[in-house]
């Protein structure tokens, strides 16, 4: 096993964007209880609005924009036609029923796109070396890593700076004290979702120049990881469900550049397996500090 | 009177069957497969209620135990000429052997069953989101395994030369053993105490349940009705990795969902309705007529209208068609 720098750039490159999904995600957690199980389905609507862009030769700007629109009017859809009706019911269902939605518009891509999906080409110059000092790396890992630094630092500021940021960490926290406090219920999952939709639009561009090949499941498998990781880090806190899904994107990006093929194969089944024994021994999550409640 | 009422709860799915075994005779050769097609998801699903309905935990890591005795079956009854050509790398004793129809399903539910017990060990002691990430990693690693260890199965490739032994009758003989299974698992103790702490996890404990072993106890269960099943599939068609992975756990979770999750009533009615809707659709892929019109769904079609069938049912009635409730031919 040889770790070179674009392995390292890569695999943090990875972690970054994997972050970011989980923020994503650990962000309506937080105000609905709701695992989004389609989450990986907005990037992938995202990524095939930039293909189509290309396809018509938008200029990039306008490329990205229409990814940024799609998404988030997607994931306001998403709120009112399911998550909104699902409020309040087991952890379970609403999982099964978003699992159905990512089902449902994978499927829509399906038929829509057809099963070889699209090409991104306008976005894919970010994809080119840099040479730093001798060394070799992929604009778009510094790139990555950049931009997933900066909305995670504006993240922070938003949540920890604004009223609406901290309507939400108490709704989080506890949603019934926070509504007799005078948190307004609406207004801050509708936030909720909008950031979320944000990062989801920033993870499909970002996802997009690594990877222009669109198809309908594009960024599938990274949300199974991710969700992995984010119930690993420890899903009920924002910062810890951060930081399990960067480690879990490094990790299978390092071993998953490093390891050779026939070792490489198994990664999942390694990954998956660390997975459950940690769950198995800290099933609060990894990087929270108080003993989980268990809740049955 | 109350055994009355508990003999109902077994005929009614197992009327419902036969009756769609019956419907499969009349009709050609070729819709028949979708008969015995919908049969063997009958199994299937109702293995997935022996856990999931019982215990009200979520698991997607049931088609693993599906995957893992369709492999078994699969391995065991290609006729040993012809496994040097498809499985080169077979361990010994299975390149030299193999079975007939019915052991072959038998070793495929103690498989299944061995599996799932070994798996539920560590994995019982979880619930909710936990459960349902830890299964989910049970469901990639038993994807991931079986689709490069040539040693134990054809790997990458699809499972050619089974014998095609799961006729219609065979596929209702399995569906009607499955629920057999799962009534007197259901009636017994151990699922009576399961549906406790389905109920009042707290009160159950209270009592002296062990939520722990009662589940074990279901998981084990679930996993040989689902491995059973994963032979009945591999003996009907060509199986692959892909087949047993994630479209077959969501439409398997589809038709339990729809149907009602917490009855056995629930289960089959789930998994007749969807697979009837399925068929149909797959039939009109090819061209049909709808009230008069020549209609061409494009492929696809299918699993658009499961999944929004999926999450109107989940919006709209979150207990399933059936309210999650067992049959009952009179209401009290």
């Amino acid at each position: 096993m040889t770790v070179t720098w674009q392995n390292l750039a890569d695999a943090m490159s990875l972690g970054a964007i994997y972050a970011l999904m989980a923020v994503g995600i650990g962000l309506v957690f937080g105000v609905l209880r709701l695992v989004n199980f389609a989450y990986g389905q907005l990037v992938m609507a995202g990524a095939f609005a930039l293909a189509l862009a290309s396809q018509w030769n938008w200029p990039v700007w306008a490329g990205i924009a229409l990814c940024f629109a799609v998404v988030i009017v997607l994931s306001f859809a998403m709120d009112w036609l399911v998550f909104r009706p699902l409020r309040g019911h087991s952890p379970a269902v609403m999982l099964v029923a978003t699992f159905a939605v990512a089902f449902l518009l994978e499927n829509v891509a399906l038929l829509w796109f057809g099963a070889l999906g699209k090409i991104a080409t306008s976005v894919a110059s970010l994809n080119q070396p840099w040479a730093i000092s001798g060394v070799d790396i992929r604009k778009i890992s510094i790139v990555s890593i950049v931009v997933a630094g900066l909305c995670l630092l504006a993240l922070r500021v938003l949540i920890e700076r604004t009223t609406v940021g901290l309507h939400m960490q108490a709704a989080s926290m506890d949603f019934t004290t926070a509504r007799m406090l005078g948190v307004r219920a609406n207004r801050v999952i509708t936030f909720a979702v909008l950031l979320s939709g944000l990062l989801a639009g920033v993870v499909a561009v970002l996802l997009t120049v690594q990877n222009p090949l669109v198809t309908p499941d594009f960024a599938l498998r990274d949300t199974i990881i991710v969700l992995a990781g984010v119930v690993l880090g420890g899903m009920n806190r924002i910062v810890p469900a951060t930081i399990g899904g960067f480690a879990i994107g490094f990790a299978s990006g390092l071993l998953g550049g490093a390891l050779p093929t026939t070792q490489s194969q198994y990664l999942d089944s390694f990954l998956f397996a660390a997975v459950i024994l940690v769950l198995v021994v800290r099933p609060g999550g990894l990087f929270t500090r108080a003993r989980a409640v268990e809740r049955v | 009177m109350r055994r009355a009422v508990g003999l109902q709860q077994l005929l009614g799915p197992v009327t419902l069957v036969v009756v769609a075994a019956l419907l499969g005779t009349l009709v050609s050769a070729s819709t028949q497969s979708y008969f015995t097609d919908t049969l063997v998801n009958v199994a299937m699903v109702v293995a997935l209620y022996v856990f999931i309905g019982n215990s009200g935990v979520l698991s997607f890591g049931h088609i693993s135990f599906v995957a893992i005795g369709a492999w078994t079956a699969g391995v065991l009854s290609v006729p040993v000429s012809e496994k040097p050509a498809i499985m080169p790398d077979l361990f010994h004793f299975l390149r030299t052997t193999t079975t007939g129809n019915v052991p072959s399903l038998a070793l495929a539910a103690a498989v299944g069953g061995v599996c799932a017990l070994v798996v539920a060990l560590p994995l019982m002691r979880l619930s909710g989101l936990a459960a349902g990430i830890a299964t989910f990693g049970v469901l990639e690693i038993t994807h991931n395994v079986l689709q490069y260890e040539n040693r134990i199965g054809p790997g990458l490739n699809t499972f050619s030369s089974v014998p095609e032994t799961t006729d219609l009758r065979q596929a209702a003989i399995g569906a009607v053993l499955v629920i057999a299974v799962a009534w007197a698992y259901g009636r017994s103790r151990f699922g009576r105490l399961l549906r406790a702490s389905r109920e009042d996890s707290a009160a159950a404990r209270a009592v002296g349940v062990s939520v722990y072993r009662q589940r074990l106890i279901a998981f084990a269960v679930s996993g040989a009705l689902a491995g059973f099943a994963g032979g009945l599939e591999v003996h009907l068609l060509p199986v692959n990795t892909e087949s047993m992975y994630l479209d077959l756990t969501f439409i398997t979770l589809a038709m339990l969902v729809v149907g009602g999750a917490t009855s056995l009533w629930g289960a089959v009615v789930g998994a007749l309705a969807v697979s009837a809707l399925d068929s149909y659709l797959a039939v009109a892929e090819n061209g049909t007529s709808l009230f008069g019109w020549h209609v061409d769904f494009p492929s696809g079609t299918r699993e658009l209208v499961v999944g929004a069938l999926m999450a109107l049912v989940l919006i709209v009635r979150p207990g399933g068609l059936t309210g999650g409730r067992e049959f009952k031919l009179w209401p009290r």
